[in-house]
């Protein structure tokens, strides 16, 4: 999977890497200066919180349902619970329809306390 | 705009091409963006296109992500429009509807309006287009809680630093 993640290169420039925790793909995006949002907090970009959910849907979506041509998605929908400090976001997809033609994925992002989401997504994607 | 009389606490700040709001957010400078058009109620931001935000090599598209990052900011800077006094915002929640794919290779742009506002939530239509906001390439819809905390907003500096006459 991390292969994938090479292949994007917007996944590069947010810095995205993928793990695989007891083979559930966790994504992960290492706080670092170039993606805050309010310098102030400082917090992480909401449109960042969001690609990044938005990426972990598509890795798990692409990963799981075998498909050769990649996922594209329809609506994406995203949840701000929490400010997203200066620490690593993690984040993990669960797919919960797997249809023929469209695919309903969800997606939580959390900071140090998986119980204490930072954000957390909805998306569509045709197959 | 004069004809509307609506005045709001960035409207001394925003003009054509000035990038103040982006350049006081790290990741909107990363990115490149930058403030088009402001006036009461919304804002237009620009994305230069770039190599790093492709998502499908092959087909040289946009990752759809960086849109929701465009608009997002879009929308962000509609609700400081339609601000008589700002106070820190904060995203509730943002749904993104990509309509078509994006062209590749051309500045991309998202135009946000804040058409209505309660106390406590602002509510936001934006649409992201290379040409023209009537045929966009993705469309959303946004809501932000105003007076979010008591933490400043990068804005906050902003409105400081111009009073001072500085940048």
């Amino acid at each position: 999977m991390s292969s994938v993640v090479d292949l994007i290169p917007y996944a590069r420039f947010l810095g995205v890497a993928v793990e695989d925790k007891d083979g559930v793909l966790e994504s992960v995006l290492p706080f670092r200066q170039e993606i805050i949002g309010n310098a102030r907090l400082p917090a992480v970009h909401g449109g960042v919180l969001g690609a990044f959910l938005e990426l972990t849907a598509f890795l798990h979506l692409f990963a799981e349902s075998g498909a050769e041509r990649a996922p594209k998605p329809i609506t994406f929908s995203v949840d701000y619970l929490r400010s997203a400090g200066a620490a690593t976001t993690r984040a993990r997809a669960e797919i919960f329809k797997l249809g023929r033609r469209i695919a309903n994925v969800r997606v939580v992002a959390w900071q140090e306390d998986p119980s204490r989401p930072v954000a957390a997504g909805n998306g569509k994607f045709l197959l | 705009m004069a004809e509307t009389g609506r005045r709001y606490a960035l409207e001394a700040i925003f003009g054509p091409g000035r990038e103040e709001m982006t350049s006081y957010t790290p990741h909107a400078h990363y990115l490149g963006l930058l403030v088009v058009e402001t006036g009461p109620g919304f804002g237009i931001i620009k994305l230069p296109q770039r190599e790093e935000l492709i998502g499908d090599p092959r087909r040289h598209v946009i990752f759809g992500g960086a849109i929701t990052t465009l608009i997002d900011h879009a929308s962000g800077l509609a609700v400081a429009c339609a601000l008589e006094e700002l106070v820190p915002v904060a995203t509730i929640d943002l749904r993104v509807d990509y309509l078509r794919a994006a062209e590749p290779a051309v500045d991309l742009f998202a135009r946000a309006d804040c058409y209505r506002q309660t106390r406590n939530v602002a509510f936001v239509r934006a649409v992201a287009y290379e040409r023209t906001p009537e045929d966009p390439f993705a469309s959303a819809l946004g809501t932000f809680m105003i007076g979010a905390n008591r933490t400043e907003s990068p804005m906050g500096q902003l409105l400081r630093d111009d009073k001072d006459g500085g940048a």
